[in-house]
């Protein structure tokens, strides 16, 4: 197969005259295409869909809107501008070049951190393909496959480096991404969150609140790399993955402001009557949020984590925002960590900085997740009601960590398991909530009108308003 | 950039009339090589070489002397090994040597001389050259090992001289020259009595000797030189070497050192100090080459194959000891496929005759040396090279290879080939041939290769049977064997030599794979351990009249 380079894959990486990318691509590509055939999100692949595609780095480039049909999105390839004379960041390498070429060194390492990172692009577009149906607005539809076709433009991007920098090992664990799918039992992706599937749209906005946040972090950290291809591949996708944060962000808003409108209409805050009105209450959402933030909190890993340390040493991959902190080396310095002292209490142990890392980058997500919180309160304090959303404390349902499977509450305090068995029905989604939810998932697919759980976006894409039709259906 | 000449570079040359500790006398069949140290012509300074103890310079002679006679004195049937010295055969290697030495000289120093006393064993079993040792008065350690790589030992009954190994009693170290393996797995002394003999510093004389098999004869002094004579007859009467035959003579190689690397005629080596690299490229021979066993003798030390395994066998020495840091060799050939395949046909032809047949010994233990060098080995078949039988063998020692992947209508695509020379004529000290080794002695892969002997494999061809470890395209062919590279030198030396060793020679042990591998780790654990190279360690005080202090915990 014979690609015309600079129209189809649009790219600032000069593929029309890389060979070796040429022809790993061409490859590739077709296998891509039946991975989107088969995985991707079903039955819409016909509809034109008002999608953002990038066509180049800069301001206008970026973000060229208009229809397209899914199969036919031009995913590119693109690297954030060169900085003059990049120099490594962190690390016991700070301040030599950074590195344009995979250092054979830490090839297996490099390889490792970017097979993980792209497992879940394609995992994640998995998880969602079946949601198009439920859609509660045409906008909403048109967000979520925006969402997807980035994720594929991420995989590829990952592609991209495992293609150019990585040799035949690279060409073989790119078609790998395409070989493990989301929930095979046989072929699962990595990472165990990326293998839940997600039937309704609650789950869908909460996991671009709180997972695609911690994709956002991970980014940060590889954005820090030394090696530059994949700080540059990093940076730039880090301008996309806001776009699913916001679609997350307001998607949580709305339902809450839907919540809020129906509790003011019937003066009432009765979770039954709620939901008979057709709206998801905020205890509900509550756990949700509760559920999804719990998952994504182990996705960082380990609180003392020697691979952590040994990426960071390496300078492989830093800190979030490496350049606030002071000592880019971290050496010598101890990180202290609350810690589970066996006996029903906390102590505090104290880990080498260095092997603290994934603790640093979550703490970073955690003031991150925050944010959200207050802007939900504040719609939730207009209305006039006391309810708060809270995130629960990071010791809470861990299954990675110093803190997997120790029984505590929400709070963080540690109870029996007993307790926490009894209780896990008031802080988690049960099958009758999850049920619930699902009940009220139908697809609207009218322009401008939208389902009774969830409000209107306050405004529409690229300044059109919320009734324009953002999906033909075919 | 290093400059060679303030490093002090250790070379392996012996010249015409240089030998200072050993006489060499031939007297029809039997050669004598009498050791007679010079106590004051240390290689280094700092220790005198008394009692007839050696150091690497001592060794370097020997070795220098057996390969004359191997070349130059054809019609030697048997060397006998004594002392020029009264009452003392060899005290061994110089202790204050290794006192003073590092952990790397000691371990490169062993090395050198398990694999002189293995070549002694190679051209009696091969090649026909038998080797009486003649122990005259004490013999210890080092002196005592070189005896057992004899075929015969003989020790004069005077009711002093003793055969000894003391380094566990005297030293705290162990015999590091193959003494423990070869008086149980060659000569088959009882474990109990071999116990009981390693741990008695004074050794056996000559009665308890005989009676426990450490030696075969014995004589007192007067009958001594009577013993020795019948027997080196005896030996004579069992080689295979030529009865009149006329040497040729191995003049010093043309080597040029400079801070570039090391370049031969038909070797060349260069260094990349910083990515601790060095690139050996070995060269076909190139225009007419003799088909005759009397051009070949007319040639002499001329002969391809000959002069470019001294060279090989140069470069690795000089490699081994003069440049630690490069810790991966490249292995690359280039010219003529077929004027390698065709000289190895004409060395086929006549491996009869006794200069064809000493070159192919050269090879094999070249090779062999090559193989358990401390070094990672990558072969690199790259557009012009000829990997084809001999030369093949090169990339069959290493420990993975990388060819180009053209397609196979290109000219320039990388061929490989096979021939005889694969196929039993070069044993490694495992005892079988590479190619066995590689597939594990399957005799079904064997014959099937056998059956493409001649053939110019292309890289496809060469990956499918399993002759290549990994064929990159053009396009990734940079950037794949720039990443090895820089994988491999990153990873710690230490754990790659253990790596390598084990990984290099599967299957049954013979006492050479033993020694290199069982008794050098050993002995490499021992020489890092406080109980001998510490402060307090046995090693280290051994003659200062300080006992030494062991850390008794066993591990």
């Amino acid at each position: 197969m014979s690609l015309n380079y600079q129209d189809r894959i649009p790219n600032n990486v000069e593929l029309g005259s890389n060979r070796i990318l040429q022809r790993a691509l061409e490859h590739w590509q077709p296998e891509f295409m039946r991975w989107w055939q088969d995985l991707g999100p079903t039955d819409f692949q016909a509809s034109d869909v008002y999608l953002r595609t990038a066509i180049s780095v800069d301001t206008k480039g970026w973000a060229t809107f208009g229809y397209v049909r899914m199969p036919e999105y031009r995913w590119g390839i693109f690297l954030a501008d060169p900085e003059n004379d990049r120099r490594i960041g962190f690390g016991d390498n700070l301040g030599e070049p950074a590195w344009q070429q995979v250092p054979g060194e830490h090839r297996a390492n490099l390889r490792r951190l970017i097979v993980t990172q792209g497992d879940t692009e394609p995992a994640s577009v998995e998880q969602q393909r079946l949601l198009g149906h439920t859609a509660p607005s045409l906008y909403d539809l048109r967000n979520l496959f925006q969402v997807n076709v980035e994720e594929g433009r991420h995989l590829w991007a990952m592609v991209y480096l495992l293609h150019a920098y990585f040799g035949r090992d690279g060409r073989e664990e790119a078609e790998e991404l395409l070989e493990r799918h989301s929930g095979d039992a046989d072929k699962p992706r990595i990472l165990g969150t990326f293998n839940e599937p997600i039937r309704d749209w609650l789950s869908f906005f909460m996991f671009t609140y709180f997972t695609d946040r911690d994709g956002k972090f991970q980014l940060k950290c590889l954005a820090e790399s030394g090696f530059d291809p994949l700080s540059r591949t990093c940076r730039f996708m880090l301008t996309e993955e806001a776009h699913h944060m916001f679609v997350g962000d307001t998607g949580i808003s709305r339902v809450i402001k839907r919540c809020l409108e129906v509790m003011k209409e019937l003066n009432t805050d009765d979770p039954v009557a709620i939901r008979k009105a057709g709206a998801i209450d905020l205890p509900t959402i509550q756990k949700y949020l509760n559920f999804w933030f719990s998952t994504s909190i182990d996705l960082f890993g380990g609180d003392s984590s020697s691979n952590a340390a040994s990426y960071f040493a390496n300078g492989l991959k830093g800190r979030p925002d490496e350049a606030k902190f002071e000592d880019h080396v971290a050496a010598g310095q101890a990180f202290a960590l609350e810690l589970p002292d066996g006996a029903g209490g906390v102590r505090t142990g104290e880990i080498p900085m260095r092997n603290a890392m994934n603790e640093v980058a979550r703490e970073a997500y955690l003031k991150d997740c925050e944010q959200g919180m207050a802007r939900w309160n504040r719609v939730i304090e207009k209305f006039g009601y006391s309810f708060r959303m809270t995130l629960p404390s990071p010791r809470f349902r861990r299954n990675v960590g110093s803190w997997a499977g120790v029984p505590v509450d929400t709070t963080g305090k540690i109870i029996s398991r007993e307790e926490y068995n009894a209780r896990l029905s008031e802080w988690l989604p049960t099958d009758d909530d999850r049920a619930f939810v699902y009940s009220r998932m139908h697809g609207v697919f009218e322009a401008g009108k939208i389902a009774s759980w969830i409000a209107p976006p306050e405004r529409g894409i690229n300044g059109l308003p919320f009734e324009y039709e953002y999906v033909r259906l075919q | 950039m290093l400059n060679v000449k303030e490093k002090e570079l250790i070379t392996f040359d012996v010249g015409a009339g240089e030998r200072k500790h050993w006489r060499l006398s031939v007297d029809g069949r039997v050669a004598t090589l009498a050791m007679d140290v010079n106590e004051e012509k240390s290689l280094k300074p700092g220790y005198k070489l008394k009692l007839n103890s050696y150091d690497l310079g001592v060794d370097i002679e020997l070795h220098d002397a057996l390969q004359r006679i191997r070349f130059e004195d054809p019609e030697v049937a048997c060397v006998v090994i004594t002392s020029a010295k009264e009452r003392i055969f060899c005290a061994g290697a110089n202790i204050y040597m290794l006192g003073t030495s590092s952990h790397a000289w000691k371990v490169n120093f062993c090395k050198f001389t398990n694999e002189t006393r293995d070549g002694m064993e190679d051209s009696s079993r091969h090649d026909g050259l038998k080797f009486i040792a003649a122990l005259n008065g004490t013999t210890a350690g080092g002196g005592y090992e070189l005896a057992l790589a004899c075929d015969e030992i003989l020790l004069t009954d005077d009711r002093s001289s003793a055969v000894s190994l003391p380094e566990v009693p005297l030293l705290g170290v162990l015999p590091g020259t193959g003494g423990l393996t070869r008086i149980v797995d060659k000569r088959h002394v009882r474990r109990d009595l071999a116990d009981m003999f390693c741990t008695n510093p004074d050794g056996a004389k000559a009665d308890r000797a005989k009676a426990w098999g450490l030696v075969d004869e014995i004589a007192q002094p007067a009958k001594f030189p009577e013993l020795i004579k019948a027997r080196a007859q005896a030996m004579v009467a069992k080689s295979s070497r030529p009865a009149d035959a006329k040497g040729i003579k191995l003049n010093p190689l043309e080597r040029k050192m400079d801070e570039k690397g090391i370049h031969y005629k038909f070797v060349d080596v260069v260094f990349d100090r910083a990515a601790r690299v060095a690139m050996l490229t070995v060269r076909a021979p190139e225009g007419d080459q003799p088909q005759t066993v009397e051009a070949i003798h007319a040639l002499g030390d001329r002969w391809w194959p000959l002069q470019m395994a001294r060279e090989l066998d140069d470069a690795i020495l000089l490699l081994r000891t003069n440049e630690l840091d490069l810790g991966l060799v490249l292995i690359k050939t280039t010219g003529s496929a077929d004027a390698v395949l065709a000289s190895d046909a004409v060395m086929l032809k006549h491996r009869n005759d006794w200069l064809v047949r000493e070159t192919i010994g050269m090879l094999r233990r070249t090779f062999s040396r090559l193989e358990v060098t401390s070094r990672s080995l990558y072969a690199i078949l790259d557009p012009g090279s000829c990997f084809a039988g001999l030369l093949f063998e090169l990339a069959l020692a290493t420990d993975r290879s990388y060819m180009l992947s053209l397609p196979d209508d290109d000219a320039d695509s990388p061929k490989l080939a096979l021939d005889g020379i694969n196929f039993g004529v070069l044993p490694t000290v495992a005892g079988r041939t590479r190619l066995e080794t590689r597939f594990a002695g399957d005799k079904e892969k064997l014959a099937a290769l056998e059956k493409l002997s001649g053939k110019m494999l292309g890289p496809a061809a060469a990956l499918a049977e399993g002759l290549i470890t990994i064929t990159p395209d053009e396009l990734d062919w940079d950037d794949e064997i720039r990443m090895a590279i820089e994988e491999r030198t990153c990873l710690s030396p230490d754990a790659l030599t253990g790596m390598e060793a084990s990984l290099r020679f599967p299957g049954a042990e013979t006492i050479e794979t033993k020694v290199f591998g069982r008794l050098s780790a050993w002995q490499n654990w021992v020489f890092i351990r406080p109980n001998s190279t510490g402060e307090h360690g046995a090693l280290k005080l051994f003659g200062s009249g300080t006992k030494p202090k062991f850390n008794w915990e066993r591990v």
